[in-house]
């Protein structure tokens, strides 16, 4: 036959030896199985290897926004100092101690669902949550006082200092990199409620908990983004200001 | 399916790592380095980065796809930034006769006249 | 073994309701629904060239206003790169036949296909309204600070619908990506994979990596026109040339996602109708990967006169010289392919031979762009619309065609009239050349584009392109109307009409909805065809 392709009759022949089960299913299987998959082992490595893709794309998402954010920098050093001092260190750091801490959470609610301990699960997907939303509640908090201040770029902008306009384009990246974040934030809240929801009604088990897994990722990266965020922000020539 | 497990110590140690390179990061901030603040907080946060997505997010118990893949994306991170940076880095090298700067240099409006592109990192 | 009627049960007929197009996780089904839209888009795009092409017959502006011809040639540009060309290869022919090829049942995440189908109808639909409310008129490249200052006409709208768009190639590319690692049938190694597939992998590369820096290029950009963010702005220190450099990062490999696909077809329609392997498999499987990587390394060679420093200039001139390489290498393998062949002259194959030499045309006038003293005098000119047309419709498009016409038994069932494609396919290159030929001369001697007026030194030319235009409208027509008139008239076109090697070959035409009775095994490599006997009759 072309292609030296085999049909064959026997659905499980050489094909079960390759791992594969062929044809019709006189087996039972897991129930979270779909059915274009061979295997839940086929499944699950695909599921992670699509979740990794699309934290890829979400790398070069960010990486716009920080190419320009990078310019400027070189471009605007003065600027960019002024425009960090206006940033709160103490609100900031708290925030980087709240978003690590959540992952270490998330990262002990994955264990939790690898163990089966399914309460366990539920407690640090609660706590993963309620870090989660400090975090943005803090922000809340920060994006408000900017309001206040006039510090948002755009018709009512305003600001003191011989940088203004430079300081503007900070304050638009600023805005740019932290708003896409917390709006990553918010979007990955609702994913873990979903996720918690799932495992409170127990439909995690040490052999099937793929969802915790792909969303432990995708919390992990939100983290590592802010990771970044926090120095490039906040942390801006902050020795001058001492003198 | 058998995802590796990693002990909870593994866990708790590499959070403390974390928390100790951010209070270091922050702490390092107030001291003038001048030139090198930048790149310094950068590597810290490389190295906060690393960390998570090795032990966090097990890459380092993965499969050699998953570390390539990882790897991929900020290779192209690199060639986003570098390639562009080789456009604006060397923007005002070239100073054509009669004085300007060449074509594309950094031009400021304002009060004071265009100056060339110094570009102190 | 041709059949003399359709089998019984095929993925087609298999249900019947609307409800089971509109929710159907089945990426034969999804494949044709792309089809649809695409073609509209196609048949839109089309509309705007034909306004563009007649006012271009006078030298005069005298058809329309400049206003409005500004419109016409951005939604055409728009119509055609975002809605046209980036999907139809994957999506539509992608699709269908990459679970087939591989020996799989579906694609790795059927939901999130039909998922990238939804989504860039919704994004096709937002870029519609903004066409009914006059369009845009920045040209398809949206420079600032025209486009976030300035423009008064639907940027935003247009902004939101390319955004929305960009997320079902990125969905796409996906799920290709993660099908190709994880799906194949047991036995098809690596390089064992048809050279379609090798081609579909590189394209996800690139629309993985790429779409999502023009997704927020685009946010930056509609962030600035509402708001008032500075970031490109000249007024308060931002650089305009950044959004240049944002933009092309990701359109430059944008046209490798809309030529490497179309290449892929290339190497399946070349091996059967050769009946002979490719030339040289793993030198073109590794030139796709080649040109997907090397293609993220070039996009200032659009930037060439807007002011970057002249030493970045001599780097991507560099670089852009060599991404023509792996393309050079694949087209010497296809005409090594050739060589003692035994050519069996069917549609798929005359649209092939049509590819090859204007390919090599778009391609090799690429080269002299990338130079950078030429371009200083080429940039801008029609020389630069008549290179990029070469590629994308002597190229992508009659890769694209000749991929429909191979794969349509397949897919229908059904055989259309050869002779009927043959003249059509002819009666296009024909057309494309005398369209598009005369604007590499009008670019060399100095007329621009973009601009509704011209000298009147250029007339004759100008209508030459135009009367060209006009027989790829009809051919184009033909095509449709014949292809159509298959699905209704045209007889059972059995399993394999064509001889071909490839697992999609090897079940039903068309498919039945879970692609194989039996999930295949593979034993040997993709091109088989000494094994073959005398082509199929």
């Amino acid at each position: 036959m072309p292609n030296g392709a085999v049909a064959h009759a026997d659905p499980h022949g050489p094909a079960s030896a390759a791992g594969f089960g062929a044809g019709g299913h006189d087996h039972a299987h897991h129930p979270a199985l779909q059915h274009h998959f061979q295997t839940l082992d086929q499944q699950h490595e695909a599921s992670t290897l699509g979740m990794w893709i699309f934290l890829v794309t979400e790398v070069m998402f960010f990486g716009g926004l920080l190419m320009a954010y990078l310019l400027y920098r070189v471009w605007y050093p003065e600027a960019w100092s002024e425009g960090s001092e206006e940033l709160d260190i103490v609100l900031g750091g708290f925030n980087t101690v709240v978003l690590i801490g959540s992952s270490l959470t998330m990262a002990f609610g994955v264990r939790a669902a690898q163990t089966g301990e399914q309460k366990a699960t539920v407690r640090w997907l609660l706590l993963t949550i309620g870090l989660g939303l400090t975090f943005l509640v803090v922000k809340g908090f920060e994006y408000y006082h900017k309001w206040e201040l006039h510090h948002i770029p755009g018709p009512n902008f305003s600001f003191e200092g011989p940088h203004a306009a430079q300081v503007q384009i900070f304050l638009s990246l600023y805005f740019g990199l932290t708003g896409l974040h917390a709006l990553h934030m918010i979007i990955g809240c609702a994913i873990m409620g979903v996720i918690t929801w799932m495992a409170h009604k127990k439909r995690f088990t040490p052999e099937w908990y793929t969802p915790v897994e792909l969303a432990g990722l995708y919390w992990h990266f939100v983290d590592i983004v802010w990771i970044f965020l926090f120095p490039l922000l906040y942390l801006v020539d902050r020795a001058r200001q001492l003198s | 399916m058998a995802g590796h497990i990693s002990p909870k110590s593994t866990y708790y140690t590499i959070f403390g790592s974390l928390m100790v390179l951010t209070a270091v990061t922050v702490s390092v901030a107030f001291v003038n380095l001048g030139a090198l603040n930048f790149p310094v907080a950068l590597s810290i946060a490389i190295l906060k980065a690393t960390l998570v997505i090795l032990f966090f997010m097990h890459v380092k118990y993965s499969s050699r796809l998953t570390k390539l893949i990882c790897g991929t994306s900020f290779f192209f991170l690199l060639v986003l930034f570098g390639l562009t940076l080789t456009d604006y880095l060397s923007r005002g090298w070239f100073a054509a006769p009669g004085g300007t700067a060449g074509a594309g240099t950094q031009v400021t409006i304002g009060p004071a006249a265009p100056e060339p592109a110094s570009v102190e990192p | 073994m041709t059949t003399t009627v359709l089998p019984r049960v095929n993925y087609l007929n298999v249900r019947h309701t609307l409800a089971s197009w509109l929710f159907t996780k089945d990426h034969k089904r999804i494949g044709l629904m792309y089809l649809v839209v695409v073609t509209a888009a196609f048949a839109l795009g089309g509309v705007f060239a034909a306004g563009v092409r007649i006012e271009l017959t006078t030298p005069e502006g005298d058809f329309v206003s400049a206003d409005t011809y500004n419109r016409l040639f951005t939604m055409h540009g728009v119509a055609m790169v975002f809605f046209v060309l980036i999907p139809a290869v994957p999506a539509i022919l992608g699709n269908f036949v990459l679970p087939l090829m591989i020996g799989a049942k579906d694609v790795a995440f059927p939901k999130i296909n039909l998922l990238s189908w939804y989504v860039f109808v919704i994004g096709f639909v937002f870029t519609l309204a903004a066409m009914a409310f006059g369009g845009v008129d920045t040209g398809w490249t949206f420079y600032t600070p025209y486009s976030t200052q300035f423009s008064n006409s639907s940027v935003m709208l247009t902004g939101i619908g390319i955004f929305i768009t960009g997320f079902s190639s990125i969905l796409t590319g996906l799920n290709f990506m993660v099908t190709i690692h994880r799906m194949r049938a047991p036995g098809m190694t690596w390089f064992r994979m048809p050279l379609f597939v090798w081609a579909l992998y590189a394209t996800s590369i690139v629309q993985i990596l790429g779409t999502p820096v023009i997704a927020i290029t685009v946010g930056m950009l509609a962030l600035e026109r509402a708001l008032g963010f500075g970031i490109f702005d000249p007024r308060l220190g931002g650089d305009p040339v950044l959004f240049q450099h944002l933009f092309w990062f990701y359109s430059h490999p944008a046209v490798y996602i809309m030529i490497l696909p179309p290449m892929g077809v290339i190497s399946e329609v070349i091996a059967c109708f050769s009946r002979k392997p490719v030339f040289g498999y793993s030198f073109v499987a590794f030139s796709s990967l080649a040109i997907a990587i090397f293609g993220f390394l070039v996009w200032a060679h659009h930037l060439f006169v807007a002011g970057i420093s002249p030493y970045s200039a001599m780097v991507f001139s560099f670089l852009s010289f060599a991404v023509a390489i792996p393309s050079a290498v694949k087209t010497f393998n296809w005409t090594a392919t050739l060589y003692k062949g035994a050519i069996w002259w069917q549609a798929p194959m005359i649209w092939v031979f049509g590819f090859l030499g204007l390919f090599l045309v778009g391609g090799l006038t690429g080269l002299f762009l990338a130079s950078l003293g030429l371009d200083v005098h080429l940039h801008d000119t029609y020389f630069v619309v008549a290179h990029f047309h070469y590629i994308m419709v002597g190229g992508a498009i009659m890769g694209y065609f000749s991929g429909l016409h191979y794969w349509w038994p397949k897919m229908t069932g059904k055989m259309y009239s050869n002779s009927a494609a043959t003249f059509a396919a002819v009666l296009v290159f024909v057309g494309f050349n005398l369209t598009f030929f005369p604007q590499f001369i009008l670019g060399y001697l100095g007329m621009p584009r973009r601009y509704h007026v011209y000298a009147e030194e250029f007339q004759v030319l100008n209508v030459m392109s135009t009367a060209g235009a006009s027989l790829l409208g009809v051919g184009y027509t033909l095509i449709a109307s014949y292809l159509i008139h298959s699905v209704f008239r045209g007889r059972a076109a059995g399993d394999n009409p064509w001889g071909a090697t490839g697992l999609e070959w090897e079940t039903q035409s068309p498919p039945i909805p879970e692609n194989f009775d039996e999930t295949p095994i593979v034993t040997g490599g993709a091109y088989e065809y000494t094994k073959r006997g005398a082509k199929v009759a």
